[in-house]
């Protein structure tokens, strides 16, 4: 099991965000009932495990001008996708990277980079980047940009 | 959501510091303002008063940890569409009344709707696709993620 009931009850309490008080950590543990030691304990093993990515800020990209963004889209050689999907998650640019199966015919893309930048012409602009890293090892490639919102709604989990 | 760029003299060069140090993490001790606030050059108060300014004004859409909802054992796919234009509104609304619909774009290329599924189980996914599939008459392409790679995604603030 990779979280117990302790671990759900300090993620509901904290998938909002952290309280903004000199000791967070013990402001948490104070309203759960556990040591501030308990909870950094618990959050850094989450971390480790990978349960939890990292404790940071997320800046609204929108309000700091980036505000265009497409769906990249690639087909790469099978056996250099990893590798290659690697460098391009590490880009600073992209928001989101994955290896996702093809649906033939429809569909022959299998890896999947959201790519944000300040308006469409430094979008297009970052995906040659992108192009130029996969090289000759992608066949054909797209982008899809969203034209509307049909549906938003955050992801929260049940405490459990 | 704050969609719209703030003016350029909305936040001054302290913010800007603290918007870019801090993506890159926030301490797990005891006083993580205090230590963080050490290193921009500001006092622990300060520092707290900034970030809940900046939350407020939208400039911070998240400040804590970040999960990964998979490793809590949730279940998520990426799902395409292609809807004939005539239809599309009436499958919007199909689609966007299953609450599995977490989120739901409509792109510019013939698979037109993509949408994420979001279940407590892997089974969920299936049941819900087939379901849509059911409703609308239309294939539903699932592009469930094989592998997920480190994002070094990151805003110059």
């Amino acid at each position: 099991m990779k979280v117990d009931t302790i671990d759900r009850r300090i993620i509901a309490a904290t998938q909002g965000g952290l309280p903004l008080t000199p000791a967070p950590y013990a402001e948490i543990a104070g309203w759960l009932g556990l040591s501030e030691q308990e909870v950094i304990a618990r959050l850094a093993a989450m971390q480790d495990r990978g349960v939890i990515r990292r404790i940071a800020l997320a800046p609204n990209h929108y309000a700091l001008g980036v505000t265009a963004n497409g769906m990249s889209v690639w087909d790469v050689a099978d056996d250099r996708a990893a590798a290659l999907g690697e460098r391009v998650g590490a880009l600073d640019f992209v928001s989101h990277c994955y290896l996702r199966p093809r649906a033939l015919p429809d569909w022959p893309y299998n890896l999947f980079a959201m790519v944000h930048g300040r308006d469409r012409a430094e979008v297009e602009a970052k995906r040659e980047e992108i192009a130029a890293l996969l090289g000759d090892a992608c066949r054909a490639r797209d982008i899809l940009y969203s034209t509307r919102i049909l549906k938003k709604t955050g992801l929260r989990l049940k405490e459990g | 959501m704050r969609r719209a760029p703030l003016p350029p003299d909305a936040i001054d060069a302290t913010d800007r510091q603290i918007l870019n140090l801090l993506q890159d993490g926030f301490p797990l001790t005891p006083f993580p303002f205090r230590d963080t606030a050490a290193r921009l050059g500001i006092d622990e108060a300060a520092l707290i008063a900034r970030i809940r300014n900046l939350r407020e004004e939208g400039i911070i859409t998240r400040f804590g940890p970040f999960f990964d909802a998979e490793a809590m054992g949730g279940a998520f796919c990426l799902c395409a569409m292609a809807v004939p234009g005539v239809r599309f509104e009436e499958v919007v609304t199909l689609v966007n009344a299953h609450p599995e619909v977490a989120h739901n774009y409509e792109r510019a290329h013939r698979l037109n709707m993509w949408f994420v599924l979001a279940t407590d189980t892997p089974e969920g996914i299936e049941t819900t696709a087939r379901a849509i599939e059911g409703e609308t008459g239309l294939r539903v392409l699932r592009f469930p993620k094989q592998r997920e790679f480190f994002i070094g995604f990151r805003v110059q603030a």
